[in-house]
């Protein structure tokens, strides 16, 4: 069994640095190219300024040219891969002259560091989520879900194709979710603040475990007690931010700036094609023709929290373990589905309780993750990786079948007629869009189509999993 | 257990695919030459052409398919067929290429298939999910045909076609397809003798009558001489210069690398003579890999002749046991002869490729299913040949994903056996140390030797290090394997340890 694991670690080690063979995002195509120069510019900015001025407008900081707009835990991890970059060869960051800097070398010491990351941070963390399950269940699925989750394409090709570091952040994640599994609260509240400095995205996931620890500081036997346990947390959650935050803490406009580059409302509320519900409605109704930016922030912020009121409220009352990842799926959809400025990689952060939520439900939760990759294919399609994704996401089927004699089979019969419908259209919509050219009237007409699908999946996911977070017998 | 052998065919069909954009060696351009002599030129140049140093050196059906795949691949892009068109390499071109060795696996696919079934395994058994997983997503034909660039897939195919056949009993079938395949790729040839001797005593002497014994024989020749008669027949005319070709004896002993056989320790000795009798070198350096040609300046030079005859020796004393055995054990001593024969003619033969210890390392991965000790062994082999591969993936950006697919391969393997084989243990205490140094190896190439400054002055010692330390197991597997199947033991290991796998067989069937 542990050698099928390593096997299983292995495979998934070895996908990702093939995928690495592989294209980026923006590559060869200057000024802007693309979240590769984002990131190497960062590392750029970082070893080369102050740490004062990472996050300011300056003549040696131009804002407008990737600026930083990750959390500070972002900014030191580009500290130290820059410093390491720089050891090999100083002209991958050098200030100014370094910008869309391209080499064999440089991609191969950019794709290692992603691949560190896997190897260091993610595969370790879900591998410790699968046996935490376990533990907690006495079940015995850690291969089937380490395996799935290790082969999940979404965030391979986001991370070691497209490029990001993804795998860090949602790597926090999981483990602390295997902290709160296994009642471990301070950590569960120092690791996921670890999470949230890396992207400031990971609030998808924020509502959970607000509502999960809230729930078991109030279910202390006596008010002292209570406000024992929550002064910890918080002062847990509030340590590490403030080191992680304390080169910005000296003025009170220092920590604004570094706010603001993180939350950029004049940036709109959707930028490319995106499988939520404001770019679904955009179709039919042009939101910026009728609501400012800033009303519409408003709107999504209350939409969001509506949304995500009833599974918290729950999770709040009922802590099963079950419930709580089944509230990080409602929850992450919510926020995907109603919120501000949405981009399609943020689905992963739905993905990662989908994959664990695989034990429990297999055949509903697999076609929510290959919906997940269909939603991104035209972000993956613009980075030449349109084969490889399609490849891995049937791939990724197959091994599923391959464990499929374990799991139950879904007497339900939504899924019955759903999940066979919902394949003849995502394939059927791949071929049509490799085929038909789109009517050079609406030149963006096949991502559209794709976005509403997925969104129309979105929905119905997110209601199903209201629907069983309520009637839910497991948990 | 459900039936997953098309499940897992299309998992790794999907990793090849995902493979078509890592490098690939000059077998690509060698291959690329070939579609565009057989679809350019007339047949009677085919084997006479030299504007590329790569010339046709397979047999007629090898070239014959190339011609068919150049039918397709005038459609993708007629540039790739143009004689002169040296290293031309378009994206189309790569993905045609590619795409061809994908699709030809399915003759190997087939063959697996065959196979396991002849071995009498039910599809819904662990051992046949364990069968068609070491084959299927064998680390070593990704390697060689799926990133350094061969149609291995194709010809294991045929030879598992063949190997299937002749388990069933279909003796003709069988002469007839591994005759195709030598036609395809005459380096089979080494496993020849395995065949002949299983034929003529279990097809042709068990004949009631000797009137049906020479008839069988004749069948067989017929048979097995057609393919042949087929396929020299348009080159009846230049048939020395084809043969020229197919044998090329100015090669040297060795492979520019060394493949990891009794060879490269002969060589590396005879660097360590001459080190300590401090004799000149004379000339070039075995290890340079710029040359193809061996001089030995302690040890005796090395003649072809002296490798046959070494080859024919060692292959002698299985055929003789094959020969012999009771017909109900003649399969299982039949693919052991097939591997043993395969594994002397890479031990000792001319100019041996690192590729050809597939010939030895496929059929075990047939043997490992039906035998715990044979399982043993083909775990021990497996760590010391797959690895031994390595230098063929030199390019910096191959490095995670060949020890990953080595890691993950080699753990899975250890995984299924320890499912068919409850309690499996890998190695003893003596072999445990030996696997370790393969940690070293990879540790002193990309780490001690950059620490050291040793990169510039012996940039060619990770590479002699792979050779003659998987050269010492590779010995080893073969010493050892090779008293296991003439059944000398020694000692009661090997008894004690056949007693419990029979009474896990047993536990087995009561379950």
């Amino acid at each position: 069994m542990r050698s099928e694991i390593l096997a299983s670690a292995f495979l998934g080690l070895a996908v990702r640095s093939i995928i690495s063979l592989y294209s980026y995002s923006g590559f060869d195509s200057p000024p802007m190219h693309g979240d590769y120069e984002a990131q190497r510019h960062w590392q750029e900015i970082t070893v080369n300024l102050a740490v004062g001025e990472w996050y300011t407008n300056s003549s040696n900081n131009d804002l407008q040219y990737w600026g930083l707009d990750y959390p500070p835990l972002t900014a030191y991890h580009s500290y130290l891969v820059g410093r390491i970059g720089a050891s090999i060869d100083p002209r991958f960051v050098e200030l100014h002259k370094s910008r869309g800097f391209e080499s064999k070398e440089h991609k191969r010491f950019m794709r290692a560091t992603v691949v560190s990351a896997d190897v260091l941070i993610y595969l370790p963390a879900i591998l410790l989520l699968a046996y935490s399950l376990d533990k907690t269940f006495r079940s015995d699925d850690k291969l089937f879900l380490f395996t799935l989750v290790a082969a999940y394409p979404g965030q391979t090709l986001i991370d070691n194709g497209h490029f990001q570091y993804n795998n860090i952040s949602l790597g926090f994640a999981a483990v602390a979710i295997a902290a709160i599994l296994r009642r471990r609260f301070y950590a569960a509240a120092f690791l996921f603040t670890l999470a949230l400095n890396y992207k400031q995205m990971e609030l998808y996931h924020s509502l959970p475990f607000f509502a999960f620890l809230l729930g078991e500081c109030v279910s202390q036997k006596s008010f002292g007690s209570f406000v024992a346990q929550l002064s910890r947390i918080a002062a847990v959650v509030l340590t590490t931010f403030a080191i992680l935050w304390l080169p910005w803490l000296g003025s009170l406009q220092a920590a604004l700036q570094v706010l603001h580059r993180l939350f950029p409302v004049a940036r709109g509320v959707f930028e490319d094609k995106v499988a939520n519900v404001w770019c679904a409605v955009n179709v039919v109704w042009k939101l910026k023709k009728h609501i400012s930016n800033d009303q519409m922030a408003l709107v999504c912020i209350a939409c969001t929290l509506i949304a995500s009121l009833p599974t918290n409220v729950l999770l709040f009352r009922r802590r099963t373990n079950v419930g709580f990842l089944l509230a990080l799926f409602n929850t992450s959809l919510a926020f995907f589905l109603f919120s501000f400025q949405v981009h399609e990689k943020t689905i992963l952060l739905a993905a990662l309780p989908a994959l664990f939520l695989l034990k429990c439900w297999p055949n509903e939760m697999i076609l929510f993750l290959e919906v997940t990759v269909f939603s991104m294919l035209p972000l993956l399609a613009r980075d030449e990786l349109l084969v490889p994704a399609v490849v891995a996401t049937v791939a990724f089927h197959l091994i599923f079948k391959c464990f499929d004699s374990k799991s139950k089979l879904s007497n339900e019969y939504l899924l019955k007629y759903i999940e066979p419908i919902s394949h003849i259209l995502m394939i059927s919509i791949v071929v049509a869009s490799l085929t038909v050219p789109a009517p050079t009237k609406y030149p963006d007409l096949w991502p559209l189509i794709i976005s509403v699908t997925s969104c129309g999946h979105f929905l119905l996911f997110f209601l199903w999993g209201n629907v069983q977070q309520f009637s839910s017998k497991l948990s | 257990m459900k039936d997953l052998f098309w499940h897992l065919v299309g998992i790794a069909t999907g990793l090849k695919i995902l493979l078509i954009p890592a490098y690939h060696s000059t077998d690509f351009e060698v291959h690329r030459n070939w579609l565009a002599i057989t679809h350019s030129l007339p047949l009677n140049q085919w084997y006479v052409d030299a504007t590329s140093e790569w010339t046709l050196d397979y047999p007629p059906f090898f070239a014959y398919f190339e011609w068919l795949l150049s039918q397709v691949a005038k459609y993708v892009d007629p540039r790739m067929l143009v004689v002169d068109n040296l290293n031309y390499e378009s994206k189309a071109t790569v993905y045609f290429q590619r795409l061809s060795v994908i699709a030809t696996d399915l003759v190997y696919v087939l063959g697996v298939r065959s196979c396991l079934g002849s071995l009498g395994l039910a599809r819904d058994t662990q051992q046949f999910f364990a069968g068609s997983m070491l084959l299927l997503l064998n680390v070593g034909l990704l390697f060689v045909d799926h990133i350094h660039f061969q149609y291995n897939g194709l010809l294991f195919g045929i030879l598992l076609l063949s190997i299937g056949s002749l388990i069933r009993q279909r003796f003709l079938w069988s002469a007839f397809a591994f005759a195709v395949l030598l036609n395809f790729k005459h380096i089979f040839l080494y496993m020849a003798p395995a065949f002949g001797v299983y034929l003529l005593r279990f097809y042709c002497l068990e004949q009631a009558s000797v009137v049906s014994a020479v008839g069988a024989v004749v069948k067989l020749l017929v048979v097995g001489l057609t393919p042949f008669a087929v396929s020299f027949g348009p080159f009846w005319k230049q048939l020395p210069q084809v043969l020229s070709r197919l044998f090329p004896f100015k090669r040297g002993l060795t492979h520019a690398y060394w493949a990891p056989n009794f060879w490269a320790l002969y060589n590396a000795a005879d660097k360590v003579a001459a080190g300590v009798l401090k004799v000149q070198d004379g000339g070039a350096s075995t290890t340079s890999g710029l040359v193809q040609e061996v001089r030995h300046s302690v040890l005796p030079a090395i003649t072809p002749p002296v490798t046959f005859a070494l080859t024919a020796l060692f292959m002698l004393p299985i055929l003789v046991k094959l020969f012999r055995s009771p017909k109900k054990q003649s399969p299982l001593v039949f693919l052991r002869a097939v591997v043993l024969c395969g594994c002397s003619s890479f031990v000792f033969g001319w100019h041996v490729h690192e590729k050809a210890i597939l010939m030895v390392l496929l059929p075990l991965c047939l043997l490992s299913l039906v035998n715990r000790d044979d399982a043993r062994y083909a775990y021990v082999l497996g760590i010391a040949g797959y690895f031994s591969l390595f230098p063929l993936l030199f390019d910096a950006d191959l490095y995670i994903p060949r020890y990953s697919l080595y890691m993950s391969y080699v753990a899975m393997m250890y995984g299924q056996l320890y499912r068919i084989f409850p309690g499996f243990r890998g190695f003893h205490t003596l072999e445990w140390l030996y696997m370790l140094g393969f940690l070293a190896i990879p540790l002193y190439e990309h780490l001690l030797s950059f620490l050291l400054h040793l990169d510039q002055r012996l940039p060619f010692l990770p590479l002699l290090l792979t050779s003659v330390y998987s050269a010492l197991g590779v010995l080893y597997f073969f010493g050892a394997y090779y008293l296991y199947a003439l059944g000398i033991s020694w000692g009661k290991v090997a008894i004690a340890s056949s007693t419990s796998a029979a009474a896990v067989k047993r536990k087995r069937k009561t379950k």
